[in-house]
């Protein structure tokens, strides 16, 4: 695959950067950590009076690399970079974007996978239960790193929605703006009973050593993949599979009465599931999806969530995708309805398409015209401050 | 929804009237929203807070530019979105004859909202009657340009109408309004509205 001048136009090269916290942070596990890094990437300039920084919180199998290139090989653009870069919905050359690796995660930040400085070796399972609040929090630190008091909104999809979600209710004073993306207030039975199914793919693989596989030179490699697998079709949806794959059988016309793939469907999931053992560390995703799980701000208002949204102050921007049945338009109107009796601004689409959960990485007109009027009012209220602010 | 109508051929007088009727610093919602402009209006006017319902999803960015707060939702489904008595105003202009339950809506309306604004086109102006009395055919005009195959607009009714159910609903008018497409002031649209009155407007309240 060779990349276009204009893919490269519009995906600037970056390099992912690194801040060691060296505090112990104690986690809502109870669980602690004795000193961290982040690894994160920005995106465009910064003002003077930093008003136009955004910050973006990954999701489930992402990273700080969300827009951007690492090379010219046309395969290393940011999991987002459909919707973020110069001239993009989230426009860099308006925004400073910052991204980080959420701790726990496996590309950089600390997680099961980096050394514990107490015993020189991988932390493995020891790594504590992270969950989203502990996120927030570490991002928070981050933003004090680079001086950034308040973002001009904090932007997230399905997990990463619950980030900006918590972002609002913990640090109401430092987020203008709040937009999530194919999220929910919390996971519902039968999305826990996904993410269980994934988690025990991954614990019962011989090869897992009860988390410790880093020693044994060895990776839950069949554990992951069937894990993948399930999560893969979760976020596609059934009109999108049959409209991809049907029935379609690879390069035959006949069945072979065997157990090797051959429908389109079973190789395209396979191929998914290969991928993903090569870039992601299978205790991270059971950390990952343990933090969805439990994810669920109204646990402490007696499940309510309007009380929940009380402490914020942000105006919000929610969107959903109907044909996504993972995190289904219904979640993100139970949001909406609990801003407005907050009385919040708050401005919600429903975005009609066929695509599932994924929707929100790709680029659908309703969706990225939704996307670019919002962050252009954005940018028009960053601007206004930044010219207040050099009177 | 703007398209139910052909609006271009409307002035934007309505919306001054709507705005006379909208007190200053009070919560609104307009249903069936369009682009916005009505809303933008008020928050600019009246400094209004609140929110526009809109299900066209080419509508979306529009409001969002004009810089209001836009719910992408169905009427049709009712306003279980909005707490009960959370609006002083509740405004529906020019998009209850598209609904598909319009009693009902009328119902919702006055169970989040204190007042009640309902615009829609006038049926009973002297030039549909004139359609179908004459012609023999339904009625197509620059307000209602559809055809009746086609038509969004599947609830007609004419002013006298409109009392009639906000009688049956309980529902006090307290204002109600007539006017032409062109704004102008004619003796027959003050002494005769449903006959000459092309838009009509109500301004409703729950009677206590």
């Amino acid at each position: 695959m060779t990349a276009s001048q204009t893919d490269l136009d519009s995906n600037p090269l970056v390099e992912p950067q690194e801040v060691h916290f060296d505090e112990l942070l104690e986690l809502e596990s109870k669980g602690t950590l004795n000193g961290y890094s982040l690894t994160y990437e920005t995106y465009g300039t910064l003002n003077s009076d930093a008003s136009n920084a955004l910050l973006i919180c990954h999701a489930l199998s992402g990273n700080h690399h969300v827009a951007g290139r690492y090379d010219d090989s046309g395969r290393s653009y940011g999991w987002w970079h459909l919707l973020i870069g110069p001239g993009k919905p989230i426009d860099t050359n308006k925004f400073f974007v910052v991204c980080s690796n959420n701790i726990g995660g496996c590309n950089g930040s600390t997680g099961p996978s980096s050394i514990n400085p107490e015993t020189g070796k991988p932390y493995g399972t020891d790594f504590p239960i992270v969950t989203v609040k502990d996120w927030v929090y570490t991002q928070a630190k981050l933003s004090d790193h680079l001086g950034i008091q308040q973002w001009a909104a904090v932007i997230g999809g399905s997990l990463g929605g619950m980030q900006a979600m918590q972002w609002s209710i913990t640090y109401p004073e430092r987020l203008r703006h709040c937009l999530v993306i194919a999220s929910a207030s919390k996971l519902n039975a039968q999305n826990i009973g996904f993410n269980d199914v994934a988690r025990q793919a991954i614990r019962t693989d011989a090869e897992f050593h009860n988390g410790n596989f880093y020693q044994h030179q060895t990776s839950p490699a069949r554990g992951m993949r069937v894990a993948r697998m399930i999560g893969h079709i979760t976020y596609l949806s059934e009109d999108m599979m049959g409209q991809k794959f049907g029935r379609s059988l690879r390069k035959k016309s006949k069945f072979d009465y065997e157990f090797t793939p051959e429908f389109e469907v079973e190789s395209y999931l396979r191929y998914q599931g290969d991928q993903f053992i090569n870039k992601f560390d299978a205790n991270t995703y059971l950390l990952m999806t343990k933090a969805l799980d439990y994810f669920d701000p109204a646990a402490e208002t007696n499940d309510d969530l309007t009380q929940a949204l009380a402490p914020a102050i942000a105006d919000f921007l929610v969107i959903s995708f109907s044909s996504d049945w993972r995190f289904s338009p219904e979640r993100s109107r139970e949001i909406v309805r609990a801003l407005q009796s907050n009385k919040l601004n708050v401005s919600y689409a429903e975005v009609d398409c066929p695509q599932g959960h994924d929707s929100f990485l790709l680029e659908i007109d309703d969706y990225t015209r939704v996307m670019r009027s919002y962050l252009n009012r954005i940018a028009r209220e960053s601007s206004d401050a930044e010219a207040d602010h050099n009177v | 929804m703007s398209k139910l109508l052909n609006q271009s051929s409307l002035s934007r007088y309505d919306h001054q009237i709507i705005t006379d009727w909208v007190e200053p610093q009070s919560r609104v919602i307009d249903l069936g929203c369009g682009n916005g402009s009505l809303l933008k209006h008020l928050q600019q006017t009246k400094q209004v807070s609140g929110y526009g319902v809109e299900l066209n999803p080419l509508m979306m960015d529009q409001c969002i530019d004009n810089g209001i707060n836009v719910i992408q939702f169905n009427l049709d489904q009712g306003l279980g979105h909005f707490d009960s008595d959370s609006f002083d105003t509740v405004i529906l202009s020019l998009t209850l004859q598209s609904m598909r339950r319009p009693r009902k809506l009328l119902e919702e309306m006055m169970r989040v909202g204190r007042q009640g604004i309902v615009t829609f086109p006038n049926f009973a102006h002297w030039r549909n009657r004139w359609q179908i009395a004459v012609g023999g055919h339904m009625p197509v005009s620059d307000e209602l340009p559809y055809k009746w195959y086609d038509t969004p607009n599947i609830h007609l009714c004419t002013l006298n109408d409109f009392h009639i159910l906000c009688e049956q609903l309980g529902f006090k008018i307290e204002s109600s309004i007539a006017v032409r497409t062109d704004g102008k002031q004619t003796l027959g649209l003050k002494t005769m509205p449903n006959l000459f009155g092309e838009i009509a407007l109500c301004r409703f309240t729950k009677i206590a």
